[in-house]
């Protein structure tokens, strides 16, 4: 093992929230500041030869190499894990910029009562709440975090439409979002075909559509860090591509332009971090192993844990930080509250042509009718749902042939198949359900006791299964798209909503939240509030593992949201006075 | 070192032009003329007879329009298992091996190499020669298999990835669906055309881009 000179603040992870940590400690402090990444180096010029559908969009070239590392899952603790052995149900990112080169762009703030969900829900729904249910309090409110939405959402420059402007209600914006201080950087992307039916629709049906919030921008911007991006060109790669323009904000178009522009940051691109240091209650620095085998120890003042939710969770537990979660005794934090995000999509077959090759990751019209706890008793179950959206991310000939009306044809392949599949080519689209996933005591992660990376270290297991709750979303939802499909000239094409457990073969969406939650007291949480570690304060621990619950939302935004806030009570508190802020 | 194999296939059988007459049945128009002598990375002549022959099947040639003879799609497919994704450079292949609950998908030991090995031999060598209703019956028995799941998606992969890939010879696939490939931009045309079909004519990822393109299949193994 090489021992490296010492460096002020090591950073594991080169992604959304590792280099905006990084870009805030290199420009506000004289500190020097190294980002270690285990991937590769990646930008723009990479990104034009990866139009490709089958290397990026069906082999998945841009994620983290399964064949190294990947998690194992079971349904409950009664059964025994088996390792994901090909991506399915989500797509974590390697490489600089991380999954968020990679990203649809979908920039959603979160309702603003999910940060005191516990004390919401009891309130509205008391004893009717399942018992296992594990939501939480975050110790930090939406009143806090707006300025940190809004420091993200100017950086990336997010297209959208105000529909709560300081408390004014907006028609054409989302009237049931949390009242924002602005409105959107850019204006909203166009019209597909699809979403302007969806949007007609619903409005005759007197709901509220709103157009996506979208990091697609609409058009040229240049965000305050002076950094002019292109708007975007509906070419369609945009979810598991990199953006060929610059039109979505990633890392790598975003905060690394400015960065590069400090000597006092470093990137460390091929260096697979296995264990933080730690030493009575302070970590020492960190521990990596580098694209040749060799490793090596680097020394650091501080150290932040910037990486994917996964392997954020796992990192902690490989290094013996903090105390596990046990579902049994209900004792332990580090683990627990893990999320996914409930989805599900429903077609529909239009008999006019779609032009759906055309679009982009976010471009999409929604409803947040029952958003939240919007319109909901909680009388029959169901307390939390979420969005409908209809979306034109741009379909792809290989992912979209052979979507056929229920009853086409009961063969999936020869002549009958293919002729049916040629005649429904280009007429599909979908409504589909983004919602919350509440946190229950028994969806948790811990160490795998078989199987392992290629280091020989033990992978990350989840217990994860849907719920009741779940369930309920799903059908409510169902219902909800069967009553707007007519009123788009069309029916909802699809069998119900089935009850089925949780798979790990179909993609969800690469929203995995929690395990290292923060929280208010240190009973029951991994971090404060400032995403600083109870036990070991030089330590932070950043972005989505941090969410004790899920929003119905995409969790981007409000990783960063919570992440900037962070660097804020770093920067502003703690480098003055190194120790636990609370 | 293995020996060098060749696939030998009618240059008219690839590719062309789609065309349609006015009662809206598609015409291929093909001027080309000889054999086209695809050297093979994986299949030997004989399986990729086989394979052929199973795609085609698939994704019959008819009257609705080309299929996987016309894309190439064993060509397509014979790259593929040549390269990293046969070898299941990137899967997690470490065991133990066991069997599972559907939810968890494949959890088997074979990689597409070896799977497609023994999917051959249950077609059996002289596959490709047996009348058509047996081939359907042959694979229909066989449809909850791994192997033709595998080939299932592959067809399809065949006829509308990338030109670069192997299949979708002249873009075939592609202008079967009015698919029109990889674009710079549809600024333009995006809140256009609504309930109408907008077919800009196909062109591959090379084309557009002027340059060679780096297919994962590429990679050494």
């Amino acid at each position: 093992m090489t021992n490296l000179k010492p460096v002020d603040v090591a950073i594991i992870g080169g992604g959304w929230t590792g280099l905006a940590m990084a870009k805030e400690l290199v420009s506000r402090t004289s500190l020097n500041v190294l980002a270690l990444e285990r991937g590769v180096p990646r930008g723009l010029a990479d990104y034009a030869m990866d139009m490709d559908e089958l290397d990026y969009n069906i082999r998945l070239r841009m994620m983290q190499n399964i064949a190294e590392e990947t998690v194992t899952h079971r349904h409950s603790v009664r059964d025994t894990a088996v390792p994901v052995r090909q991506y399915g149900s989500f797509h974590p990112g390697t490489g600089v910029g991380g999954a968020g080169e990679h990203w649809t762009g979908i920039c959603f703030r979160f309702m603003p009562d999910i940060f005191t969900l516990r004390t919401h829900m009891t309130e509205k729904h008391g004893a009717a709440l399942p018992a296992d249910l594990a939501v939480r309090d975050w110790g930090v409110t939406y009143e806090q975090l707006e300025p940190y939405y809004w420091y993200t959402e100017q950086m990336m420059g997010v297209s959208g439409k105000a529909g709560n402007l300081r408390g004014k209600l907006i028609d054409g914006g989302n009237i049931f979002e949390s009242p924002r201080s602005n409105e959107y950087p850019t204006p909203p992307l166009k019209h597909s075909y699809a979403s302007h039916l969806f949007e007609e629709a619903t409005r005759k049906l007197g709901y509220h559509p709103y157009p996506t919030p979208a990091a697609n921008l609409s058009e040229n911007y240049t965000n305050p860090d002076g950094v002019t991006r292109p708007g975007c060109a509906y070419c369609g790669f945009c979810s598991r591509f990199g953006c060929m323009i610059g039109a979505k904000s990633q890392p790598t178009n975003t905060l690394l332009p400015v960065l590069r522009k400090h000597k006092s940051f470093q990137l460390r691109t091929g260096s697979w971090v296995r264990r933080i240091v730690h030493e009575s209650g302070r970590a020492t620095g960190v521990q990596f192993t580098d694209a040749a085998g060799e490793e090596f120890f680097q020394p650091a003042e501080t150290v932040i844990l910037a990486s994917f939710t996964l392997n954020n969770v796992r990192l902690l537990r490989l290094s013996k930080i903090g105390t596990p979660y046990d579902p049994a005794a209900g004792t332990g934090s580090l683990g627990r509250n893990l999320t996914h995000q409930v989805q599900n999509a429903w077609r529909i077959f239009l008999n006019k042509p779609l032009n759906a090759f055309m679009g982009a990751g976010a471009l999409g019209q929604r409803i947040s009718d029952y958003d939240g706890g919007n319109g909901l008793t909680g009388e029959d179950g169901l307390f939390r749902l979420g969005m409908l959206n209809c979306s034109s991310g741009g379909e792809l000939p290989i992912a979209s042939f052979g979507a056929l009306p229920q009853g086409a044809t009961k063969a999936n392949w020869g002549a009958e198949w293919k002729a049916a599949s040629l005649q429904w080519a280009d007429r599909v689209s979908s409504l589909g359900l983004v919602a919350e996933h509440l946190p229950y005591r028994h969806n948790y992660m811990d160490l795998d006791p078989t199987y392992t990376d290629k280091f020989g270290d033990p992978l990350l297991r989840f217990t994860l299964d849907w719920t009741e709750h779940e369930h309920k979303q799903r059908e409510f939802a169902y219902d909800l798209s069967a009553k707007i499909a007519p009123a788009m000239g069309v029916k909802l094409d699809s069998a119900r909503p089935s009850r089925a457990r949780y798979n790990v073969i179909q993609y969800q969406s690469t929203h995995i939240q929690g395990g290292a939650a923060m929280g208010p007291s240190p009973e029951n949480s991994v971090v404060n509030p400032y995403l600083q570690h109870w036990d070991v304060p030089n330590l932070w621990v950043v972005g989505a593992s941090s969410f004790p619950q899920s929003g119905s939302g995409n969790p981007t935004l409000t990783s960063m949201a919570v992440t900037y806030h962070a660097a804020d009570a770093m920067i502003d508190k703690y480098l003055k006075n190194p120790g636990r802020l609370l | 070192m293995r020996r060098r194999e060749f696939l030998t296939i009618p240059a008219s059988a690839l590719g062309g032009m789609l065309l349609y007459t006015l009662a809206r049945e598609p015409f291929r128009l093909q001027a080309q003329e000889g054999t086209v002598k695809v050297p093979l990375r994986f299949f030997t002549a004989g399986e990729a007879r086989v394979i052929a022959a199973a795609c085609e099947r698939i994704f019959p040639s008819d009257t609705s329009g080309p299929g996987a003879k016309e894309a190439g799609v064993v060509i397509y497919i014979d790259r593929q298992l040549a390269g990293p994704y046969g070898a299941d450079k990137y899967r997690y292949t470490k065991g133990p091996f066991v069997d599972s609950v559907p939810e968890h998908g494949y959890q088997g030991k074979e990689n597409p190499r070896e799977t497609y090995h023994q999917g051959i031999a249950k077609l059996g060598n002289n596959f490709d020669e047996l009348p058509v209703e047996e081939q359907i019956q042959k694979l229909q028995s066989m449809e909850k298999t791994h192997f033709f799941q595998l080939l299932r998606a592959h067809t399809i992969e065949g006829m509308f990835s990338d030109p670069m890939h192997g299949g979708n010879a002249g873009l075939i696939g592609w202008q079967l669906v009015g698919y029109p490939g990889p674009r710079m931009s549809y600024k333009q045309d995006i809140d256009q055309h609504f309930g109408t079909a907008w077919r800009p004519k196909p062109a591959g990822l090379e084309q557009i881009m002027r340059r060679p393109g780096k297919p994962w299949e590429d990679e050494k193994a």
